[in-house]
């Protein structure tokens, strides 16, 4: 039997009951990992000893019915600025190529401690700064389904690693919709937990205020046991909010009641592609065919999202990005001739386009007499947009829309026009400006057979209601049951 | 913005960039400069900024001694090190024959 594209939930009441054994499903990945990586490039490395150790360790405890953590064995892969202790973390950046942090994200102590199985690093953006995977000086992850397509970014390693059933589940970061994104164009599940709900702690910052770690599954029920996993108060992050992260009991029990649906004009508005639009609209008749109301609500501001992001996040971004200065870590350049020239010659040398024009924008936002009109500006706006959420949620539990405007499209199509990427994040961006949670759950194919994603937003730490409903969908429909043909 | 503009934000972001890239950057940073302007029609005459996605206040730890990175480990991934501390170009001129 294949083990590639059982169920989360199979595997793990397998690996439970003894069935199947952690050094089995580890081996079974690796292997897959190894005749498909070379062609779909979603891992930057692979740590098959590493793995195959762990996954003997749980299969030991186990045997002497010692209490096993609720990852259980099961094998995953984490985006590659999420810090394991000595393990390159390159972010995707030729600035990082050779650094080995000396420390485990909290994420990572998390794994380990639930009993985890860490097998590699997925490719990414650099620096999380993108929405195809482009960007990554290791070059493009490939989409599953269409090899001339992009994967979608920033985490597209992880949703490439996780369609093509090289692991069952896998982290990545959305900072603007970096994971549910790129989970909408390889056809699995994604989610962006609120803001605060996992700590950031050894997360490779990107825009700090809007970043957040969450997980990719095929399933409901991987997404929601990861986020178990992963959830919870850390005192090393300082925006970490003191509650535990929702249990797989609470997700698994569904929907309490019934689900009140929220759709928005603006998501069906100008840009969104016909096909994309006729596969979210069959599935929100869906969730009403389960017994769900769905009615309009109004998000005035949602046009605003996009400024405001890129304000934001690149300010965020240039000061971040200020600690690459060629002397405590990471590339320092053999030729300057002095200590400022030290600092620009080796950011010079060693950030890509992308990260460069994100730091360009920000320091340029930021510099005295633009500051009040640019950055000061977003935040305000940022409120605003945050105010609409508020009083939409009044009457609704959930809003439900597409992830992107279009499928994933071609290889290089967007890359010369940073603009036309950006606007590729027109649904995604708000819930990370709002710090809401958001999740894109599989619901159709365009023509050409190209995954599309349905998004559900919820309002703050309300991560369990998105998880019920992405379950509930999920139990009425098999598109999560589809996969790549890959050879 | 005129190539003067990019040039300065150039030095002020510490980024060594060809002329290629000032001329580039300086017309895409233009386009999504004219974009972002479509927050003006937004009217935040009376909305506090937001400078964070949650409302938290006062964030403490116990105030309790606990192990930091030692000094190998801090010093792992520089570039250049003496074994004890980060080494720099350096800084200050020499001056010969006085104090």
């Amino acid at each position: 039997m294949s083990l590639h594209y059982l169920n989360t939930a199979e595997l793990h009441s397998a690996l439970t009951e003894g069935r199947l054994s952690s050094r089995q499903l580890t081996t079974a990945c690796l292997n897959r990992i190894e005749m498909l990586n070379p062609s779909l490039n979603a891992f930057i490395s692979v740590n098959a000893d590493q793995a195959l150790l762990q996954a003997d360790r749980v299969d030991e405890k186990r045997r002497r019915g010692e209490r096993v953590g609720v990852l259980g064995g099961l094998p995953l892969a984490l985006k590659d600025n999420i810090c394991q202790k000595l393990v390159p973390a390159t972010c995707g950046s030729r600035m990082l190529q050779n650094f080995r942090p000396p420390y485990n994200a909290h994420v990572t102590e998390r794994i380990e401690a639930e009993d985890g199985v860490i097998v590699g690093r997925l490719n990414m953006d650099e620096f999380a700064m993108g929405s195809s995977t482009e960007t990554s000086f290791a070059g493009p992850s490939l989409n599953p389904w269409n090899r001339q397509r992009t994967a979608g970014g920033s985490s597209g390693g992880a949703a490439v690693a996780v369609a093509s059933g090289m692991v069952p589940l896998a982290l990545g970061s959305d900072t603007g919709g970096s994971i549910r994104q790129p989970a909408s164009f390889c056809g699995v599940v994604g989610m962006k937990p609120t803001y605060g709900l996992v700590s950031r702690y050894g997360l490779i910052a990107y825009a700090s205020s809007l970043d957040q770690i969450g997980p990719f599954s095929r399933d409901a029920f991987g997404a929601g046991l990861l986020l178990q996993a992963i959830g919870g108060h850390d005192s090393r992050d300082s925006t970490s909010i003191p509650v535990s992260a929702p249990s797989i009991e609470e997700i698994m029990a569904g929907v309490p009641g019934k689900l009140r649906v929220g759709i928005v004009d603006e998501h069906f508005g100008e840009g969104l592609q016909p096909e994309v639009g006729d596969c979210v609209r069959q599935a929100i008749a869906e969730l009403e065919a389960a017994g769900a109301t769905v009615s309009k609500v109004e998000l005035p501001h949602s046009k605003f999202s996009i400024a405001a992001y890129y304000l934001i996040a690149c300010s965020e971004a240039s000061s971040n990005l200020a600690r690459y200065d060629g002397i405590h870590y990471g590339h320092r350049a053999d030729q300057f001739s002095d200590m400022t020239d030290l600092y620009c010659q080796s950011r010079g040398e060693a950030f890509g386009p992308e990260v460069k024009r994100r730091i360009m924008l920000g320091t340029y936002a930021l510099s005295a007499g633009y500051y009040d009109a640019y950055y000061l500006k977003a935040l305000k706006v940022r409120r605003r947009i945050r105010e609409d959420f508020d009083r939409a949620f009044q009457s609704v539990d959930i809003i439900a829309g597409p992830v992107a405007p279009t499928p994933a499209f071609p290889l290089g199509e967007k890359l010369d026009d940073p603009l036309t990427m950006y606007l590729c994040d027109i649904y995604t961006i708000s819930a990370n400006l709002a710090g809401i949670p958001g999740i894109s759950v599989p619901c159709g194919f365009t023509s050409d057979h190209l995954p599309v994603g349905l998004q559900f937003l919820a309002p703050e730490l309300q991560d369990s209601r998105l998880l019920q409903a992405a379950k509930l969908f999920q139990q009425r429909t098999k598109w999560h049951e589809q996969h790549p043909e890959l050879s | 913005m005129e190539i003067s503009d990019v040039r300065k934000v150039a030095s002020l972001a510490r980024l060594a960039l060809t002329e290629e890239e000032l001329l580039t950057y300086g017309r895409q940073l233009t386009g999504i400069l004219d974009y972002v302007r479509l927050l003006d029609e937004v009217d935040t005459q009376n909305t506090e900024p937001m400078p964070h996605a949650i409302a938290l206040q006062n964030v403490f730890r116990d105030d309790q001694r606990t192990n930091s990175l030692d000094v190998a480990d801090a010093l792992s991934n520089a570039p250049r090190t003496d074994g004890q501390y980060f080494l720099v170009p350096q800084i200050l001129e020499e001056r010969s024959g006085g104090k």
